[in-house]
């Protein structure tokens, strides 16, 4: 006995419809009540939102596809301006016809030409009687088109005074998208993100057939707790529990252990699963990367993402260069005295130790700092005399070229060039340490 | 004997119930001409009138319908016409010109399509015109027909009117009103439009040659009376074909009326927005569950519709954000509770959320900082955070400066109904800063 009862669709249908969506049973039911019937009139637009990967584009191309209504299914992503967006609708439209699958290029530049052309393709194609269908997918692209777009699919079916509907879907809340003079307000309709339980009974649909639906429900069950709590997108997880599966089995495979030894595969993966958050789950490693260090039964150890690469090989004096620059980055300028000079006299105690903790110059980011006081710095922090050479002059161009500097501001300034320096903490404590040089001692917010 | 008759009466039901959401679905949806009109008998006559004296006596005119979304403009603009066109007279004689703003985005373009609609293409044919004024002077022109000695009255409509307020020059208006003005053919220019400021966008010299009639729709009726709106709305017309059927329907929208729960549902939707267009789509709604097991609408119905209009979005997305979302939406509540809603940026919300993990959390694991990004960039992806100057190359993506756009409020509210959350951080959520 299907839950989704209407009197249009034969039952059979209705029951097909019901097993290509699960856990999407209310939405659906709700969207076949407000369509009704397929001559009757709907609302001229719907707003269906919802998270990523909550089912909406699925569902509405599955219901529309099974139910066989005559829509068009356009994504503005592809479509980014407004003539592709409409020549497309169009062109989607003629080949609603049986006779003209594909339908031809139909040119039109503006939305005037659009109603026009629109109300002539329903009347030569019979279409009268039914409603359309309008899709537009990612609809938040639409707010960068012009901006008589989004209301004018809003009124669609009041300008062109036919049957038809169109319905939005997007992740953004309706009120981010809502025009200044107001508009034809659509329904709104949220797709409620899945639960714990609906996830797992998804994920558990996916299983390859040798092994039972058992034992594939216990793995996920071990994915979701490590990765539920951040990350609650269906298809992400699907992802990682396809790569990460076969790892999973090996113990079995391996004849180490049985389909119910929980502790066993467990100690396996556990390891496993949390490298892959670092690293897969980041996208620092491809998939194939992934899937043949798994084959080659590396060490998890050996694994390191791009970003935890923590040093690249510099000359000599870049690095001290790029201390230089780190220091002159997050001390301020005033404290110069206090750090670099030999001598540097009584400071009056309270103005300098006055810090609020959000003014820590470490949250805030770093300063531009120019050229002279770099070089100052330099001459301070470095054992033996240096000469200011082009030679260091162009390590300072390099420095910048590997992006570890920013030029601030103009290439052409009359007081000289600002930087700024652009490395972590972390990144600049790895290359004091291989010069033997205690940066801590040496900043500000650590004092 | 029974069962063929319960059959027949089923059968009945089904296509009754099809032919009653197909009448009140065209009411709700589409706005049919052949609704009723509420509250505006004034204004309707205002209308009536002067479109009358343009169409019988010939007279140009000029005026403005102004009033907020929703109100009404273009239902009794309608309804005036259809009134007007039942005289044989101005159903021969009358032409009109609908124009949108929303459509003609430029002057050139809705100077082709008045044409079209004129239907003066072949007349117009190759003919380059110097300037706007000509072109529509000649179409008004060419508008007498064979031995009549004046043109027949032309009714321009113009939608959306303050859009065509910025066009350039606003060349199409300044024609429009000093035809109107000046011109021998009757010509009437009637704008719609919802903003109440539009005399100031006008240019002096439009301004001037605009009659500064202004007709205003302003919803300017009382609880009593939406009510009775409500009671209209829903009757079926006599004519409907199942007469048993409709009295019972009628009888059942009666009592409804009376009900205590649907006058409280409809008194709140009427304090949100007083307009018959969200009145619509929330009959709409409950319309939409009106089956053959469910024939007649209840209290409930009503209640179920009013719920789906009035749902915060935003408390929904919160809800389906993960846990370490979560909790960096509670870092920037308690940065913004610190620091009086100045901006911050991810590295100090990062450093709010290494404070929770060492002192309070036993829950939550300690993510590397790449990871907790990728949850940063999730909310900047659902604009619940936003940069306040926009996304810039330059600066480093953990130092730029954002907003949040959800108050105390919603986020307290939001933790309540939210799933599995964890006891120390709906904990650290409530705590003051008591403990830093």
């Amino acid at each position: 006995m299907p839950n989704f009862e209407h009197p249009e669709y034969p039952e059979a249908t209705l029951l097909h419809l019901e097993s290509m969506v699960p856990c999407r049973e209310t939405q659906v039911s709700s969207l076949l009540s407000i369509f009704g019937e397929r001559q009757h009139f709907s609302f001229p637009s719907i707003f269906i939102y919802g998270h990523t990967s909550s089912g909406k584009t699925y569902v509405m191309q599955t219901l529309l596809e099974t139910l066989e209504l005559p829509h068009v299914f356009v994504n503005c992503v592809e479509c980014f301006t407004s003539r592709l967006l409409l020549e497309e609708i169009l062109t989607q439209l003629q080949s609603l016809s049986s006779e003209n699958k594909h339908g031809s290029h139909v040119p039109c530049d503006t939305f005037n030409d659009f109603v026009r052309l629109f109300k002539q393709e329903i009347i030569t194609q019979d279409l009268q009687n039914q409603t359309v269908y309008i899709v537009l997918d990612k609809a938040e692209q639409l707010r960068e088109m012009e901006a008589n777009v989004l209301p004018g699919f809003l009124r669609l079916q009041e300008m062109t005074d036919r049957n038809v509907t169109v319905i939005f879907l997007s992740e953004i809340v309706w009120e981010l998208f809502r025009p200044n003079t107001g508009c034809l307000e659509p329904f709104t309709l949220y797709f409620p993100d899945y639960s714990i339980g609906h996830l797992q009974k998804i994920l558990s649909h996916y299983h390859p057939p040798e092994y039972s639906a058992d034992f594939y429900a216990a793995y996920i069950n071990i994915l979701l707790g490590v990765f539920y709590t951040v990350c609650r997108d269906l298809k992400e997880l699907r992802h990682l529990a396809a790569l990460n599966f076969t790892k999973y089995c090996e113990p079995v495979v391996r004849g180490e252990a049985n389909e119910r030894d929980t502790r066993r595969l467990w100690k396996n993966i556990e390891s496993h699963l949390k490298k892959a958050m670092q690293t897969v789950y980041l996208r620092e490693i491809s998939s194939s990367q992934w899937e043949k260090i798994q084959q080659d039964d590396g060490e998890p150890g050996h694994l390191k993402g791009l970003s935890a690469h923590a040093h690249v090989e510099l000359p000599y004096y870049s690095k001290f260069l790029l201390i230089a620059a780190y220091l002159a980055s997050y001390n301020p300028a005033r404290t110069d005295k206090r750090f670099f000079l030999k001598h540097h006299g009584k400071i009056k105690k309270t103005n300098f130790l006055k810090k609020h903790e959000k003014t820590s110059n470490h949250l805030l980011g770093p300063k531009p700092f120019p050229l002279d006081r770099l070089l100052a710095i330099l001459y301070s922090i470095v054992d033996n005399k240096v000469a200011p050479t082009a030679n260091i002059f162009s390590q300072i161009t390099s420095l910048v070229t590997l992006q570890l500097l920013t030029l601030v501001g103009h290439d052409d300034q009359l007081d000289g060039p600002k930087y700024k320096c652009t490395v972590s903490l972390d990144f600049i404590r790895a290359i004091a340490r291989t010069v033997n040089f205690d940066i801590i001692k040496y900043l500000y917010d650590f004092l | 004997m029974s069962k063929r008759k319960s059959k027949e009466t089923s059968s009945v039901n089904g296509e009754c119930i099809s032919q009653v959401q197909r009448i009140l679905r065209e009411r709700f949806c589409h706005q049919c001409p052949n609704g009723k009109l509420f509250g505006v008998q004034l204004q309707y006559k205002h209308l009536l009138e002067l479109l009358k004296r343009t169409t019988i006596h010939g007279e140009s005119n000029s005026a403005l319908i102004i009033g907020p979304r929703g109100s009404g403009k273009t239902m009794l603009l309608n309804h005036v016409l259809k009134e007007l066109m039942e005289a044989k007279q101005v159903r021969e004689n009358l032409m009109q010109v609908h124009l949108n703003g929303l459509l003609q985005t430029n002057d050139k373009i809705a100077l082709k399509e008045i044409t079209r609609q004129l239907q003066m293409e072949n007349v117009v044919g190759d003919k380059v015109f110097g300037s706007f004024a000509e072109n529509l002077a000649f179409l008004l022109e060419a508008l007498k027909k064979g031995d009549r000695d004046s043109s027949c009255p032309v009714l321009f409509i113009l939608d959306e009117f303050d859009l065509f307020v910025h066009h350039k020059n606003q060349t199409l208006l300044y024609n429009l009103f000093d035809i109107s003005q000046s011109a021998q053919t009757p010509v009437t220019v009637i704008g719609l439009t919802c903003r109440q400021d539009i005399l100031e966008l006008l240019e002096k010299r439009v301004k001037s040659r605009f009659s500064h009639r202004q007709i205003y729709l302003m919803n300017s009726f009382d609880f009593k009376q939406y009510l009775r709106i409500f009671k209209e709305q829903l009757y079926l017309p006599a004519e409907f074909l199942y007469k048993p059927f409709t009295q019972k329907w009628n009888k059942n929208v009666q009592s409804l009326s009376e009900d205590r729960t649907v006058q409280d549902v409809l008194q709140n939707h009427f304090h949100c927005s007083k307009d018959l267009r969200s009145l619509h789509m929330l009959l709409m709604l409950a319309l939409s569950s009106i089956t053959v097991s469910h024939p007649f609408m209840t209290g409930s119905d009503l209640l179920e519709a009013s719920k789906s209009c009035r749902m915060d979005s935003k408390a929904n997305i919160v809800h389906g954000l993960s846990v370490l979302e979560i909790c960096l939406i509670i870092a920037m509540k308690h940065l913004n509770d610190v620091y009086e809603g100045e901006p911050f940026n991810f590295q100090m919300v990062y450093n709010e959320f290494q404070k929770f993990i060492q002192r309070k959390a036993h829950s939550m694991y300690n993510f590397e900082k790449p990871v907790v990004m990728k949850a940063f960039e999730h909310l900047l992806q659902l604009e619940l955070i936003k940069p306040i100057e926009g996304l810039c190359v330059r600066a480093q993506r953990e130092y730029l400066l954002m907003k949040l756009l959800l108050d105390n409020n919603q986020i307290m509210d939001a933790l309540q109904v939210y799933p599995n959350c964890p006891t120390d951080v709906k904990q650290w959520a409530t705590s003051s800063l008591s403990w830093l």
